[in-house]
């Protein structure tokens, strides 16, 4: 069953069929939504945009290279080139480097001081706590963006390597 | 002619079974260390109930389920828990795992399993499972999943129909074939021991049309128990017919779900060593502590099947079969066509190990240079899955993960079929094996990002609406007091 609904979402998301989820009644498929079901949503904001889909709509509307998402990589750069029809090229190296592994952000629980600046900076809601309580990542929704890291002030957020996924 | 046989698909193979077949089950040597590993069933692991230097007897529970899908083990022998560490296992390619090894002080002493002995007929279905559990029955066909589990899975209104599936996977293996010839009466009983288990209508024992005396052996069994709820069906030796999809179209004219299990259309399949072992386990309180293993091929002098205690070590087998021949070139464990190859044989034998071959040039195929695909279309014609071999392999350079699923890469089963008969020697199914994880991994990071988005939009809108409300009681405030609201 579970296999099925996967196999679902995913040929949808493969075929470029982008079922945003704020999108109420059927909506025409724009070249932003097939650009969106490429990118990785990581929401790092490395490609320079407010996100994935802000840079999306940035590449549809010819204000963006195809070259600037890091944790897309070059399989992203490619597929976005597919889609584009221009010439593929690596990421460019001032968006930064492309990670090796699938990440995900650990807080240490003892040090942290509850001040809630992660959760205010965490783009998917991966981070849950309460005002001067501890809080904790959830790691099956972290992306990895690392934009919690910076905000800390004490420090207790490091990168970890992504936990397998169970099936 | 059902669809299935209309379908076809499959091959039918040179079985290579006479040469372990010749000899009555032999009881394997005695050794004097067993190697338990913690994890040799599907699931969680075990926990031992043990440590190191504690007497155990023979039969005695050594460890326990893990919450969850996991099983029983128990002693093969009485003597001393030695050491409870990591140790190479078969079942894990030759890597370490987690095991109890016990030293055998040769004197048998048996645990006393009285209480284990029930008459199946007077304890609920429910409790019926539960007591499988705790003989450490696991599905003896080569996965090695917990039978209660996937018989708690099963339980349906009407009871599921169940399939006793007697038709050897793949050539070599001939333990089953022995079992049926020798222990008919065994599998009669577990048979009818797992139909009052899942309150199941009838039982349908499989097995193949190219073994004439466990035919025999089996009819007079269930002749002998006079039940009208057990059959006996034949079936054509295609391999894979042993293979659980295949097997439950073969016999019920219906297809398994891709994405669900025989459960979904009532059935239920154990394999007959499973249901032999129910029945030492419910009648003589004898929990799985020994197994039949084929060793064969033309690396060993005499091939035969061995009732061999769980933890013997390959070595020991292979020396029980007069040790090697010169032609010796590879160890398998597993049949030819899905077996997985060892690098040695100090290896324990865990629940799993059904086949040990040890083969020589002249047992494998030889495979020659690969060529490109001529497009013959041989595999799509053999493949049990009915899946298009070709294709797969064309999406796999470079990989696409959108075509691969939708050409039902996962439904793959790995029988080897495609890669037997291609004739540009492609090594088909070695390639769709390391091709399927990255496929998964694949589609699990499409689901992941597609969470993602959900939740970055949603976030996004609340951002706003947050905003806006905010907006909205400044203005509210900045607002001069007598000035009439519209
Ligand atoms: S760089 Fe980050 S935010 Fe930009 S498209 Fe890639 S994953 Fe999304
Ligand atoms: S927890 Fe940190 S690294 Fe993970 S998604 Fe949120 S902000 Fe990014
Ligand atoms: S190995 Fe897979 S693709 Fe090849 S015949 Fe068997 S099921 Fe079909
Ligand atoms: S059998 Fe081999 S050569 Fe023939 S179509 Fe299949 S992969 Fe190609």
């Amino acid at each position: 069953m579970i296999t099925a609904l996967v196999t679902i979402v995913v040929l949808a998301a493969l075929a470029g069929v982008a079922s945003v989820a704020t999108a109420g009644a059927p909506r025409e498929i724009s070249l932003a939504d097939r650009i969106d079901a490429l990118l990785p949503q990581t929401q790092c904001r490395r490609c320079t945009f407010e996100g994935c889909r802000p840079y999306a709509e940035a590449i549809a509307r010819g204000a963006a290279d195809i070259n600037q998402c890091p944790p897309g990589g070059e399989r992203t750069a490619k597929a976005l080139a597919g889609l584009m029809g221009v010439e593929p090229k690596p990421v460019g190296k001032e968006f930064g480097v492309v990670p090796d592994h699938p990440a995900v952000a650990f807080i240490e629980e003892d040090a942290c001081i509850g001040c809630t600046k992660c959760i205010q900076a965490c783009p998917v809601d991966a981070i849950v706590g309460a005002s001067r309580h501890m809080h904790t990542v959830i790691a099956a929704d972290c992306t990895g963006c690392e934009l919690c890291i910076p905000p800390c002030p004490v420090d207790c957020i490091v990168m970890r390597p992504a936990p397998a996924v169970a099936r | 002619m059902t669809a299935r046989e209309l379908l076809a698909g499959g091959l039918r193979i040179e079985a290579h079974k006479q040469r372990s077949t010749k000899a009555p089950i032999r009881a394997a040597s005695l050794v004097e260390r067993y190697v338990i590993p913690l994890d040799q069933h599907s699931g969680l692991p075990a926990v031992p109930l043990v440590k190191p230097a504690d007497r155990v007897r023979m039969w005695q529970p050594i460890a326990q389920p893990a919450p969850g899908i996991s099983a029983w083990l128990h002693a093969p022998v009485s003597g001393e828990v030695i050491a409870i560490e990591p140790r190479p296992a078969p079942h894990r390619m030759g890597a370490p795992t987690l095991s109890i090894v016990i030293a055998n002080d040769g004197r048998d002493e048996r645990f006393d399993n009285a209480a284990a002995i029930v008459s199946f007929e007077q304890i609920s279905p429910n409790e019926a499972c539960e007591h499988i559990a705790r003989g450490g029955i696991v599905g003896l066909g080569g996965a090695a999943f917990p039978t209660a589990n996937k018989l708690e899975s099963s339980l349906c209104e009407n009871g599921p129909q169940l399939l006793l599936n007697g038709a050897e996977c793949e050539p070599y293996i001939s333990c089953d074939e022995v079992l049926m010839r020798e222990r008919a009466e065994d599998i009669v009983f577990g048979a009818r021991a797992l139909l009052h288990a899942l309150c199941s209508p009838n039982c349908t024992i499989a097995i193949e049309d190219d073994v004439p005396e466990a035919q025999a052996a089996l009819r007079q069994a269930v002749d002998k128990a006079a039940d009208p709820r057990v059959r006996i069906k034949v079936v054509p030796a295609i391999y894979p017919a042993g293979g659980e999809r295949q097997l439950i179209a073969t016999v019920f004219d219906a297809e398994v779900p891709h994405d669900g299990l025989p459960a979904d259309i009532g059935v239920v399949c154990q394999n007959v060593g499973t249901a032999a072992a129910i029945a030492r386990w419910i009648r003589d309180g004898q929990p799985l502590v020994s197994r039949i293993v084929t060793v064969t091929g033309d690396g060993v002098r005499e091939a035969g099947n061995w009732e061999t205690r769980i933890g013997t070590p390959f070595s020991s087998l292979i020396a029980d079969c007069g040790g090697y021949t010169e032609r010796m070139s590879r160890l398998i464990m597993g049949g030819s066509m899905m077996g997985t190859s060892l690098s040695h044989d100090d290896l324990p034998v865990v629940k799993a190990t059904n086949c040990i071959i040890a083969a020589s040039a002249l047992d494998l195929q030889p495979r020659g240079l690969e060529m490109p695909c001529i497009r013959c279309g041989n595999c799509s014609q053999v493949c049990p899955a009915f899946l298009l071999p070709q294709q797969l392999h064309w999406y796999l350079q470079p990989f696409d993960g959108g075509q691969l699923a939708r050409h039902g890469l996962l439904d793959c089963i790995e029988c080897g079929c495609c890669d037997y008969v291609c004739p540009s020697q492609i090594p088909l199914v070695e390639r769709f094996r390391e091709a399927k994880p990255l496929l998964t991994r694949e589609l699990d990071a499409h689901l992941s990002a597609h969470a993602a988005r959900a939740r970055f939009l949603a976030r996004n809108e609340r951002l706003a609406r947050l905003e806006a409300e905010h907006r909205a009681k400044l203005a509210e405030k900045r607002r001069p007091k007598n000035e009439p609201t519209s």
